[in-house]
């Protein structure tokens, strides 16, 4: 009976997640499931508030990094970027495309993902209109890369900080282990990438006008306060300060130094509901979890560092993450294998956080859902995203995981 | 009679001189662009596949919207200019192929750009273009974006060498 709860529980969740009602929002109904669970008794009060003290850490990090990222905006940082990635591009698409690269994969590794899509991608959005080219490759590259290029630092994703307390290992090995998988899964992006896009990216005629362009200057002190909180990120095992201090003397900095318009700005760019929405799902999957689906999941990933043993692990976490997203499918995974830390859970996230890019919808609950409620939906493009995910995610799994490995038998 | 020319980023001013030096000097002619309504939503604030995500745009910030809207003024503008001739110009949105086809009804020429490979190969029609030249109802004016090589540098099919 429990069981079958729980799962109604998480279930309800997400689809409230991916359905979007206006009278449930999804934060409301996760919230309610998780509260239904601790009623009901499939996850005892203190089962609830264990698991809620052990995620309140990490999504207060989660909300630091939001803070620290919309600083950055309003000290004029991603249009900065985008100004530079102009200039950089002398009006040719292809290079463009290089220069979103190298800012996107830096922005989606520094300031987490969610400081990509949210305040990035607009940007190139915009930058490559005013440059008189094609938008198509280049937000299209933010979006993979918003995925693939998060598997760098534990603050990349969300993903990366649910799991980064059970991999047992300090920020620093972190993005030691983490930087070839990185590199491999940007190189592959960029290959499939600039060859599927080659018609968009051809320009015929005069390159237009960033070619009188003066070379833009970076907002400064934001800048530096982000390499400082990217040392202290770096340090903190050695001073035996917790990295979240770092995020949040970084959030401090640039709210004192760029504030805000009002307190409701500030608040929401944390993102109040979708923390909130974290902290249920947490909640929720751990009763499933306790209830039997912990066990499932257990039997279906194999145990120990081996390369095969690696590849399996990350090629269910990618198909899960596809079946249900991502974030529930870490919040399942991460209790399961993190009996083999850090390999394990390592393999997890490169399955976790390359895998959405197969479906462009994140999963395939949201396809379907989107296929039976918006039908005439025009504005989705399922078959280029298809296509760009069946051309990138197996080849980027299997290739990244190897380098995980090779990095695990060299550091 | 009445042109539709479809100029797009990466090929309108090759698409707009052709255009000029092709059609007679009578010709009524209509600038269209389209823009994609996927790359738009793309770029956007995040779809349900984020989960949980529903932070919208800085307010303070533009809209990929209006830069969009402003952007494909902005490039009819300038195709209007260097074709120097009258010409109306239109300005759509959506899935660029049914765009394209849907506002070509009625004239008795479209015009648009191999945007595809700048080689005499099979590619060197694009993606969208493809699809615009197999169904347009009406006769279509097929331009070179850039200057085709030479017939001694195409690369023959075997059965067709010499």
């Amino acid at each position: 009976m429990n069981e079958a709860i729980s799962l109604v529980a998480l279930a309800a969740s997400l689809t409230a997640a991916v359905a979007r009602w206006r009278r449930a929002p999804d934060w409301v109904v996760a919230a309610g499931a998780a509260v239904v669970v601790v009623l009901v008794g499939a996850l005892s009060f203190h089962g609830a508030r264990t698991a809620l003290g052990r995620l309140g850490p990490t999504v207060g990090f989660l909300a630091a990094l939001l803070v620290l990222a919309d600083g950055c905006r309003r000290a004029g940082l991603f249009h900065a970027l985008g100004a530079l990635m102009a200039f950089g591009s002398r009006g040719r698409p292809s290079r463009l495309l290089a220069m979103v690269f190298a800012v996107a994969a830096g922005t989606t590794a520094a300031l987490s993902l969610d400081a990509t899509i949210v305040l990035l991608t607009p940007i190139v959005f915009a930058t490559a209109a005013r440059l008189t080219t094609s938008p198509r490759p280049h937000v299209y590259a933010c979006s993979h890369l918003a995925n693939s290029a998060s598997l760098l630092l534990p603050v990349s994703n969300l993903t990366n900080l649910l799991a980064f307390a059970a991999c047992g290992v300090s920020f620093t090995r972190f993005a030691g282990l983490m930087a070839l998988p990185w590199l491999v899964a940007i190189a592959i992006e960029w290959v499939v990438l600039s060859r599927v896009f080659a018609d968009d990216l051809r320009q015929a005629g005069a390159p237009t006008a960033a070619a009188a362009m003066q070379r833009p200057t970076l907002p400064g002190l934001a800048m530096t306060v982000v390499a400082l909180t990217l040392i202290g990120f770096g340090v903190s095992s050695i001073v035996g300060v917790a990295p979240v201090w770092f995020a949040t003397a970084g959030a401090v900095a640039l709210t004192l130094r760029y504030p805000p318009e009002s307190v409701t700005q500030l608040i929401s760019s944390a993102e109040p509901t979708f923390l909130v929405f974290v902290l249920a799902l947490g909640v929720v999957v751990t009763a499933a979890g306790n209830n039997g689906l912990s066990s499932v999941v257990d039997s279906l990933l194999p145990h120990g560092q081996s390369l095969p043993a690696l590849l399996a692990v990350a090629v269910v976490s990618a198909i899960l993450a596809n079946l249900v997203n991502n974030l529930p499918a870490t919040l399942i995974i991460v209790a399961v294998v993190s009996a083999s830390a850090p390999a394990g859970v390592l393999a997890m996230l490169i399955g976790v956080n390359v895998g959405p890019n197969l479906t462009y919808v994140g999963s395939l609950a949201t396809l379907l859902w989107r296929r039976i409620v918006h039908a005439h939906d025009e504005d989705v493009d399922v078959v280029e995203f298809l296509k760009l995910g069946a051309l990138t995610v197996p080849v980027t799994l299997i290739a990244a995981t190897v380098a995980l490995w090779l990095a695990l038998q060299v550091l | 009679m009445r042109v539709l020319v479809w100029i797009t980023e990466g090929s309108w001013q090759p698409c707009v001189d052709q255009a000029r030096a092709l059609t007679p000097a009578d010709a009524q002619l209509t600038l269209l662009h389209v823009a994609a309504s996927d790359v738009e939503r793309l770029a956007d604030h995040p779809g349900p596949e984020r989960l949980g995500r529903h932070r919208k745009p800085p307010k303070d910030e533009p809209r990929v919207r209006e830069i969009a809207e402003s952007e494909a003024q902005a490039l009819l503008a300038a195709a209007r200019e260097r074709l120097g001739r009258d010409a109306e110009t239109v300005s759509r949105r959506g899935r660029i192929e049914r765009e394209v086809l849907e506002a070509a009804e009625g004239f008795d020429l479209l015009v648009l750009a191999r945007d595809g490979r700048p080689s005499r190969e099979p590619k060197s029609i694009g993606h969208y273009a493809r699809f615009v030249v197999d169904h347009a109802g009406c006769p279509v004016l097929l331009v070179w974006a850039q200057t085709p090589p030479g017939l001694e540098d195409m690369h023959w099919p075997p059965h067709l060498r010499r």
